[in-house]
């Protein structure tokens, strides 16, 4: 009796084969999808870049009626709304995971740092509402006058603070993608902070270093790499994040030297406009839009998966 | 002031600036969902799931938005989730740390956070723009492109961690790969994979940008995919946005139905993962 039956073992082969090009071809599915985007946003925004040239990314006009446009007034808001929202964000989170890792009560870490996750879990379009039904009054009442009153008349930063106090604008956005990204921020930092081995934090504390001591000069530096990973992983959220923004923006095509003035974002742009754009040229612009938008991301999020990737490799944790 | 006392005082003024930093950050969690709460139960009524999309200023419900939300996503579900495991499966048991595969993790991890409107963008190049119209189907496949990198990363994750011994028996009994993939590795990688799958449910439904000009929307019951279906994230932002008072409160009922959902849905993902961690812990 034969104990191997060849035509079973080549049976085997051929599903082998089979499963393992399906699964080949899955894996090779993603890299074409990443090349399907760029390729395709490429031919999209053709006629817009082709038509405009380099002055596309230098002109502020938005036109639709004489069908000129130009991408610096959402390259600023986007800029401008995640710098705020990195000011704000980059210490709060900071704070969050150094309470978490250092000062917490066990009992209570894992209910915060769910309830922490759990704010990363809630979709966009819900803090765009939200920030423009609360957020936005709130601020319009009692942020905003204050600080036209206090920092309007400042020099050198009184600008940025001129103006009514309309509620939505580019401050509000800022705010919200905050408020966004914190969690992002938070739970990267957290995890980054843990992977300090306790050895070197007992040796601060051995030296008769306080708390804080401690964390800047144990903790920080040696989470330098992960640190920076994941603040540049949140502003990769905050750059391309579209509905949070989109609500309380007040898309307004201009560069306002305010930051309680209205204006716009590249993804809101696209957002607000796309599917009422008529027009090759207006749809093809839109579409160079999230070209640009694609390539800030793109790197962005590139540099901080390389440099969690190095983060990885030195301490074999997985962030 | 001695060196001691300021080095006192610094490191309390350092802490309680993180213990500041956290009560805000729950304070944001905190009023965002009791706003959703309050605003959401005021809107919330039998007419939510009984009927459609009203006009504005007559009453009406959001059927025909949750069942096409619920169409989009699962289809999305679908077309995406077999391809992120495959793609997984092929990261973990075949290409291992080939250069290739080393490739696609990192191009994955991209993906993972790329701005979901340029997802939308791209099937809007590709599929309305070929076919001439908005569709169900560009909705769906546009959600599924975002579920890919999740499920991806937790199914490549989760086959890591089935101990090596299940597969070296697996192999000492003559089995091939792909037998002991599917017969030893998928069973007890199991709730480890539908974690990921509960993961990319909850990231898609909420997803709002890649559907504006996909799926588009539609006022009206809609079964036809080939046609804009209705869907709860592009409702909730077009009803938000009216001036109509009857329209924003169901766009409140939509969000908070919206949220619960997801948060059931990540919770239960949460809870899948510690029960298999308790298993893994205790029973081998």
């Amino acid at each position: 009796m034969a104990i191997i039956d060849p035509g079973h073992a080549a049976k085997q082969l051929i599903y082998e084969r089979i499963f393992r090009g399906a699964t080949l071809s899955a894996a090779i599915l993603v890299l074409l999808i990443l090349g399907g985007v760029a390729v395709s946003l490429l031919r999209g925004a053709w006629p817009a870049l082709s038509h405009f040239g380099f002055s596309f990314i230098a002109r502020e006009i938005w036109n639709p009626v004489t069908d000129e446009y130009g991408a610096l007034a959402p390259i600023y808001g986007t800029v401008v709304t995640s710098l705020i929202a990195m000011l704000l964000a980059v210490p709060t989170g900071f704070g969050i995971a150094l309470f978490l890792t250092e000062l917490c009560p066990p009992l209570l870490k894992r209910p915060i740092g769910v309830a922490v996750e759990l704010l990363a879990a809630v979709p966009s379009i819900i803090f765009g509402i939200w920030g423009l039904f609360v957020l936005a009054p709130v601020l319009q009442r009692h942020v905003q006058p204050w600080l036209i009153a206090n920092l309007g008349q400042l020099p050198g930063v009184g600008h940025l603070f001129k103006g009514p106090p309309y509620g939505i604008g580019i401050l509000t956005a800022g705010v919200v993608l905050a408020i966004m990204v914190l969690p992002f921020i938070a739970a990267t930092m957290r995890d980054v902070f843990d992977t300090v081995p306790p050895m070197l934090k007992e040796s601060g504390y051995g030296l008769g270093a306080t708390t804080w001591e401690v964390i800047w000069n144990v903790v920080v530096p040696h989470s330098r790499v992960g640190m920076v990973g994941g603040i540049m992983l949140g502003l990769g959220r905050a750059l391309g994040e579209t509905m949070a923004v989109t609500f309380v923006i007040g898309n307004a095509h201009r560069i306002s030297t305010s930051l309680l003035a209205p204006g716009t974002t590249i993804s809101s742009s696209i957002a607000n406009e796309f599917t009422e754009a008529v027009g090759d040229l207006y749809t093809s612009s839109l579409i160079a839009l999230g070209l640009l938008l694609f390539l800030i991301t793109f790197s962005v999020i590139a540099a901080a998966q390389a440099m969690l990737r190095r983060l990885e490799r030195r301490t074999g944790v997985t962030v | 002031m001695s060196r001691r006392q300021r080095r006192k005082i610094k490191n309390s003024a350092f802490l309680t600036l993180s213990l500041v930093a956290t009560l805000t950050g729950l304070a944001c969690l905190g009023a965002l969902l009791w706003t959703l709460v309050s605003h959401g139960l005021s809107g919330m009524s039998g007419r939510i799931f009984t009927q459609m999309t009203p006009p504005p200023g007559s009453q009406g419900g959001l059927l025909n938005a949750l069942y096409g939300s619920a169409v989009l996503t699962l289809l999305g579900i679908l077309i995406g989730s077999p391809i992120g495991v495959l793609a997984g499966t092929y990261l973990s048991e075949y290409g291992r740390n080939s250069r290739l595969s080393t490739m696609i993790r990192f191009i994955n991890d991209v993906l993972l956070s790329a701005p979901s409107i340029i997802i939308g963008l791209f099937i809007y190049e590709i599929v309305v723009v070929r076919l001439g119209h908005f569709s169900a189907i560009a909705g769906a496949l546009a959600l599924a492109v975002l579920a890919i990198p999740v499920t991806l990363r937790t199914t490549e994750d989760m086959l890591r961690l089935v101990p090596v011994g299940m597969k070296d028996s697996s192999a000492a009994l003559g089995a091939y790969p792909w037998r002991t993939i599917l017969s030893v590795l998928y069973p007890a990688a199991r709730s480890g994979i539908v974690t990921g799958l509960l993961l990319a449910i909850a990231r898609i439904s909420g997803e709002t940008a890649p559907l504006l000009f996909t799926a588009l929307n539609n006022q009206f019951w809609s079964t036809n995919l080939n046609a804009p279906m209705a869907n709860l994230p592009v409702v909730i932002f077009q009803f938000a946005l009216s001036p109509y008072k009857d329209w924003q409160n169901l766009a409140w009922a939509g969000a908070l139905i919206i949220t619960v959902t997801i948060l059931l849905l990540s919770i239960s993902a949460r809870v899948l993962l510690a029960l298999l961690q308790a298993e893994r812990g205790g029973g081998r």
